[in-house]
This record gives structure tokens, C-alpha cells and sequence, in this order.
């Protein structure tokens, strides 16, 4: 399943703008962006890539049991990241590095969460809203729509202020639109009318299962028996992901109800480091996807908008340092106490949990002696 | 004439399930990624190329269709095995298991049969990320209709695997994925016991040690610990939680006075708290000392790097079983 007559593209894979109907309606977007906004969009997906490589690497060399690359989806995740505005709440699945980083989040969070430090990571109040990475699939589209229903309760959407008025993305994969949580966030947020966006990243993969296992129709138009309007976008394109999201997001801001935005992308590497992809997958498939890569199109774009080599000479030496900044402060995290497993279980005292942590103490501290006699 | 091979636990199940596709034509294999990839763990490797896409089903991302659509399909005369990728991902389909799948047999009053078995990789002791180390055995014991048994051996997964498809009831298969890979001998020729019996795997005589899964290799290396301590325990198998077959338990606690019961999962409702009730029932003159529990903390699962604070290993348990002797 790849590009449709649907599709809205703003950039070609060549880097140079499409002209269209649907180009004439999202391109005023892009108008009203400075350069320096577009500048950022190009940073953050350079930074982002370089930044999952060195996970990567970091993995490998043991230092995290797991590595998730989000490599091949940073137009679709700077874009969309980029149009949510700081009042808005982001809920991701668990590959959204690109749009953590530019909500706030220090990425050396998820690299915590992935070493098995935390479960957690960062406070989502403090992190522009950016919520937890949810592991199980397709749970947390539920929780995305009751947040929406809440802002509505609460009168804070649709009152007309784009500045003030708030909204929520949720992303998720096209392996988990076949989960029942999946669809009933759909039933629920039609039935609220919800100031929600459905942000589907379709990768085309679910680990080894091709997205055609999913479904048979494309998944933009899945939306719409529910009642909601469903678009599908080139995510491989940072300026359409950015200007649907942000149009749609505005709307359902405004009070038109939920919208479905379905970024047709790719997941370049494994589904993680624990992935073997040559097992199920064809590298001509690859190829094709390698050719649409989201950051030589963006570069194309600015490179004939002017920009010269000093820029991305810049952006080139920020990511590494980025990199570099990551692996060293890898090297220096803490192992966590053993209280963390006592600590948040409960937010009122829980008399079984209490024992058993002042049971593990004691036993604990009984093993050093131990040890210290022999 | 004996035929044994030295397999890995995953291989076990992998030839297991193999054997049990060619002696019925009704056995499908139904999970996500079991095809191609043969499943997160490679234990249906190569089975996809053998019986093909129809009998070894990817399916779509979705527990609760993946058990529902087996139940239809055993209703239609299959004997579907679910692969379920984690234990912790099995809670989407918790509603087909426990008010369908456990239900239909009784709700039919015997007239239909569900010959389903879920498969369940579970437990730690692989340092992964959240959802991927968890035992939720008791939630399924403790509902009645499911069949739950667990092998700690290459040997016992290659036979209780296809013991568990020839039943006529749900079977919750759970598979110890921290087990997967040590290998050990299988006996292609015979099984050595029935599906839902417990085995004494280590004879002695001061205590006894019982668990299931990963467990066991817990309870060995202590057993050998305690042995140079001069301390004699015995160990228990106990590879079936539902039904449990007391019978060995009962002997063994007549003979040591003391049962020390182990588990990952936590110990508040659980296995082991069940075995504590019972045997203290059924042998209260026999014991020395009150059976005690050596279990996971009443947590979450904590962050892989705390994994083996919360998981028992032989110190927690041999201190349990000084506990126990000091009675
Ligand atoms: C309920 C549940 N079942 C199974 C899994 C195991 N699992 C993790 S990721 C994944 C595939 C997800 O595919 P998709 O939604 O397309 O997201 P992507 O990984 O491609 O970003 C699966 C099956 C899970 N995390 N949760
Ligand atoms: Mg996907």
C-alpha cells in the first residue's frame, strides 16, 4: 500500500513544492512560516536521526536492552510535532522520539526508559504535555480521547482562540488501528465530538506483519464509517504533515469534531534491535522507501529557497554534538534503588507494600553483613 | 527403542507443535508474527513454509480477535493453538478468555467442546521493557474452565504441548521465556507423565521445594547450594497449576515436614497461596512449619534493572528454607 490518488503531498520526493487542489489549500500554511521555522523543521530531523543512530550503537554495546528506531518517520513526525501548539496534549505510541524532543522532553529519557531504569521518564506537565510512551497497543487512543472529552467538559475548546483553545493528537501505528481500543476511541471520541486528532503513522510494518494484514482498504477511509473525516498525507513530506496536522488540529480546536490524518511512511530499520527485518521483508521495498527519505527532499527544498551549505554544515555539527552529548550522559546513569519498586504504587500507603519494602531492606542489609564476614 | 536429542525449550515446543500439526489436520497455529518471522522468540519457525499460511495464520494486532476467532473456529471443529507475543499483552483478549472461552463448554452443558490452547511466553529474567516480564498465571487459574500447566523442561514442552492440543478443554499453555534457549534432552519415543501430574525432580529429606517454569532451575541450583551446607531438600516440579496434582506434594510433605513455595508472580492470590492453604489442610500433622512463600514483591514488575532485586533466587529461597527448618 503506498501512495494514492488521495495522497496529499506538498514537497515531492525531488524537494520541490506540488502544485494541486490540495496543495492550493494547505500551502498557505507554509506560507506563514518563517525561514527560521523552516530551518527548525530541517534541525530537528537531522538532529533526531543522528540522535536514534547513536541509541542504536549504545544498544549494541550494551547499554540499553532494547532499541526502538523511529529512523524514516521524521517528516511525519516533525511536521505533525511541529503544528500541535504548546497548549495541546500529545499522546504517543512509543516511537515518537522526534516529536519528544520537540515538545521538551530530554531524549536521554527514553534512553533511561529502554536501559530499564524507569518506566516512565518524564512529567508530562513539565514536558509540554508530551505523555508517557504506552507499550500496549492501541491502549492509550482511549486515553487520548477521554483527555479530549475532558477539555470539552471543561469548555476549553471551542471558544474561537487558536490561541487558548486546546486539543489533542494521539499517534499510533497501522498495526494498532486493528485493536479494539483503536476503534472504540473512534466510537467514542465521533459520539463526543472530541477536539482530537487521530494521528495513524502507517509504516507499512507491524514487526513482520504487513500492513495489507491490517487492512484491506486504505486506512484513511477507515475513519469515515465512523464519522470521522479521514485524510491520508505523503509523511514523508514535513510540510504536509505539518500543514494538515495543523489545519485539522485547528479545527477539532475549534469544535468541528475529531479528524483522522493517515501519514503514509516508512520504518527504515528493524521494529526494534531485538528485529531481524531481512526475515519477512524485501530490500526492493526498502529501496523504494530509502528514495523517499524525508530529509534529502526537505534539504532540496531549502537548498532552492537559498540556503547554503554553512546552514546545514551547522546542523550537521549540532547533531553530533548531540550525539555525543547523549552517549557520555549514558554512560553516567544511575542504576535506580530499590524503593522504586515500593515507591509509586499505591499514592496512599499500602500496608502489604509497606512490609514488603521494609522486609527487602532488612534482608538486604542482612546479605552485606553477611558478605562483610565472609 | 528410545529416540533423545538435545533441544533448547523453544526448539521443543517448535517440534512439539510440528508433530501435533501432522497427527491432526484440524491443528491451526494463530498469533502475531508467527509466520514468516516463526514468532517473537522463533518458536514457529519454519512452520509457515512447511504447512502453510492457512494452518500457521499471521494475524491482524488484536488479542481479543485472535481468541475470539479461535473460539469460532474450535466451534467449527479446530483445534487452534494462540500465540499470545508477551504475557502482559494478553489482557485485550482477557474478556474472550475468561467469559467466553472458559464459559462455552458449561454454557452449553457439555454439548460443544473447546479444544483451544493459548500459548504464553512468560515471566523475567530477560531484562526487557515493561509488559514483557510479568506472571499472571493466577488470574487464569483462578478461573474456572481453563485448563494451565507450565513446563520447566525441553522434554516436558515438547509432550505437554501436545498433550494440551489433544485436550478437548481451553489449555493456557504458559511457556517460560527465560528458559527458552538452555538446552536439555527430549525423548521423542515416549512421554514420561501425564499432562496435569507434578514431579519430584531432586529427592531429600529435611524440606521441599516446589515451583513451576523458570523457577525450577532457582530451586535446583539452592537445592545444591543447601546440600553443601548438608542440608537434604527435595524438589518439586509442580508443571500443572490447573488442575493441581497433590499427590506428590502430599507424599513429599508426610516425608520432610517442610514446603517452602516459589514463584515470580506476586504472592497475594496466587499459586502459591493456594498450595499454602491446601497442603496446610491436607497435611497439617505432617508439617514442622508453616509452608511459606517465596514470591515476586506485591509491585508492578519493576524497571528491568531492578529485575533481579524482585525476582526469587536461590538466596531468597534457602533463606526461606532456614526459616523453615528453624521452626
Ligand atoms: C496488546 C499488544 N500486543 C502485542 C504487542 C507486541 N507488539 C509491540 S509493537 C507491535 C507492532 C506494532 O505495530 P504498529 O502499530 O504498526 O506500530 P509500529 O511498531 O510500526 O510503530 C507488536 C505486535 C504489544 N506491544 N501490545
Ligand atoms: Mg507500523
Amino acid at each position: 500500500m503506498s501512495y494514492t490518488e488521495a495522497t496529499i503531498q506538498l514537497l515531492n520526493p525531488e524537494g520541490s513544492l506540488v502544485t494541486s487542489d490540495a496543495s492550493a489549500e494547505y500551502l498557505p500554511y507554509i506560507d506563514a512560516l518563517s525561514d527560521e521555522q523552516l530551518r527548525e523543521f530541517h534541525r530537528q530531523m537531522v538532529v533526531v536521526r543522528r540522535f536514534d543512530e547513536e541509541a542504536a550503537n549504545l544498544q549494541k554495546q550494551g547499554q540499553m536492552g532494547l532499541w526502538v528506531p523511529s529512523i524514516g518517520q521524521e517528516g511525519a513526525q516533525v511536521g505533525s510535532g511541529f503544528a500541535a501548539r504548546a497548549q495541546d496534549h500529545i499522546f504517543p505510541a512509543y516511537r515518537e522520539h522526534a516529536v519528544a524532543r520537540i515538545r521538551g522532553v530530554d531524549v536521554l529519557d527514553i534512553v533511561k526508559l529502554l536501559r530499564g531504569t524507569t518506566h516512565g521518564g518524564w512529567n508530562p506537565a513539565e514536558h509540554g504535555n508530551f505523555h508517557l510512551y504506552t507499550l500496549v497497543i492501541a491502549a492509550h487512543t482511549l486515553h487520548a480521547t477521554g483527555y479530549a472529552m475532558g477539555i470539552a467538559l471543561d469548555g476549553k475548546s471551542g471558544t474561537g482562540n487558536l490561541d487558548a483553545d486546546e486539543a489533542v493528537i494521539v499517534y499510533f501505528g497501522d498495526g494498532a488501528t486493528s485493536q479494539g481500543d483503536a476503534s472504540e476511541s473512534l466510537v467514542f471520541a465521533a459520539s463526543f465530538q472530541t477536539p482530537q486528532v487521530f494521528l495513524l503513522q502507517n509504516n507499512h510494518w507491524a514487526i513482520s506483519v504487513p500492513v495489507s494484514t491490517q487492512s484491506r482498504t486504505p486506512l484513511y477511509l477507515r475513519p469515515s464509517g465512523f464519522g470521522i473525516p479521514g485524510v491520508q498525507i505523503d509523511g514523508n513530506d514535513v510540510l504536509a504533515s505539518y500543514a494538515v496536522t495543523r489545519k485539522n488540529l485547528d479545527d477539532a480546536r475549534a469544535g468541528a469534531g475529531p479528524r483522522y490524518i493517515e501519514a503514509l511512511t516508512y520504518r527504515i530499520g528493524a521494529h526494534t534491535s531485538s528485529d531481524d527485518p531481512t526475515k519477512y521483508r524485501k530490500d526492493s521495498e526498502l529501496d523504494y522507501w530509502r528514495q523517499r527519505d524525508p530529509i534529502p527532499r526537505f534539504e532540496a527544498f531549502l537548498r532552492s529557497r537559498g540556503e547554503g551549505d554553512a546552514f546545514f554544515e551547522e546542523v550537521r555539527v549540532e547533531a553530533e554534538d548531540h550525539a555525543a552529548d547523549i552517549r557520555r550522559r549514558t554512560f553516567e546513569i544511575q542504576d535506580p534503588g530499590t524503593s522504586l519498586i515500593f515507591d509509586h504504587v499505591y499514592s496512599e500507603p499500602h500496608p502489604l507494600v509497606v512490609e514488603q519494602k521494609a522486609w527487602l531492606a532488612a534482608y538486604e542489609s542482612a546479605l552485606d553483613e553477611n558478605g562483610a564476614q565472609a | 527403542m528410545s529416540d533423545i536429542q538435545t533441544l533448547p525449550l523453544a526448539k521443543a515446543i517448535n517440534a512439539g507443535l510440528r508433530q501435533a500439526m501432522l497427527d491432526d489436520p484440524k491443528v491451526l497455529l494463530m498469533g502475531e508474527d508467527i509466520g514468516p518471522l516463526g514468532g517473537v522468540f522463533r518458536v514457529t519457525e519454519g512452520l509457515q513454509a512447511e504447512f502453510g499460511a492457512k494452518r500457521v495464520i499471521d494475524t491482524p494486532l488484536a488479542e481479543a480477535g485472535i481468541i475470539g476467532s479461535a473460539i469460532g473456529l474450535a466451534m467449527r471443529g479446530y483445534r487452534p493453538v494462540c500465540e499470545i507475543q508477551f504475557d502482559g499483552f494478553i489482557f485485550p483478549g482477557f474478556n474472550q478468555i475468561t467469559t467466553q472461552l472458559a464459559k462455552l463448554t458449561n454454557r452449553h452443558e457439555g454439548q460443544i467442546q473447546m479444544p483451544v490452547v493459548i500459548r504464553v511466553p512468560y515471566g523475567g529474567h530477560i531484562g526487557a521493557v515493561e509488559h514483557h516480564q510479568e506472571s499472571p498465571e493466577a488470574l487464569f487459574a483462578h478461573t474456572a474452565g481453563l485448563r494451565l500447566v507450565s513446563p520447566s523442561t525441553p522434554n516436558d514442552a515438547y509432550w505437554m504441548i501436545q498433550e494440551a492440543i489433544a485436550s478437548n478443554d481451553p489449555v493456557m499453555f504458559f511457556e517460560p521465556k527465560g528458559r527458552y534457549w538452555p538446552k536439555g534432552p527430549v525423548d521423542f519415543s515416549a512421554s514420561s507423565a501425564p499432562l496435569h501430574s507434578t514431579r519430584v525432580v531432586r529427592e531429600g529429606t529435611e524440606v521441599t521445594l516446589l515451583g513451576h517454569g523458570a523457577m525450577l532451575s532457582v530451586l535446583l541450583e539452592a537445592a545444591d547450594i543447601a546440600a553443601d551446607e548438608g542440608t537434604s531438600i527435595e524438589v518439586i516440579d509442580l508443571r500443572s497449576i490447573s488442575p493441581i496434582d497433590y499427590g506428590p506434594i502430599l507424599a513429599s510433605v508426610q516425608k520432610t515436614g517442610r514446603l517452602v513455595v516459589a514463584q515470580e508472580a506476586p504472592g497475594f492470590v496466587s499459586v502459591g497461596s493456594e498450595i499454602a492453604a491446601t497442603v496446610t489442610e491436607r497435611a497439617f500433622y505432617s508439617l514442622e512449619a508453616p509452608v511459606l512463600r517465596v514470591t515476586g514483591f506485591d509491585t508492578p514488575f519493576p524497571p528491568a534493572k531492578l529485575e533481579t532485586i524482585y525476582l526469587p533466587d536461590a538466596d531468597r529461597v534457602l533463606e526461606a528454607v532456614d526459616r523453615a527448618l528453624a521452626y
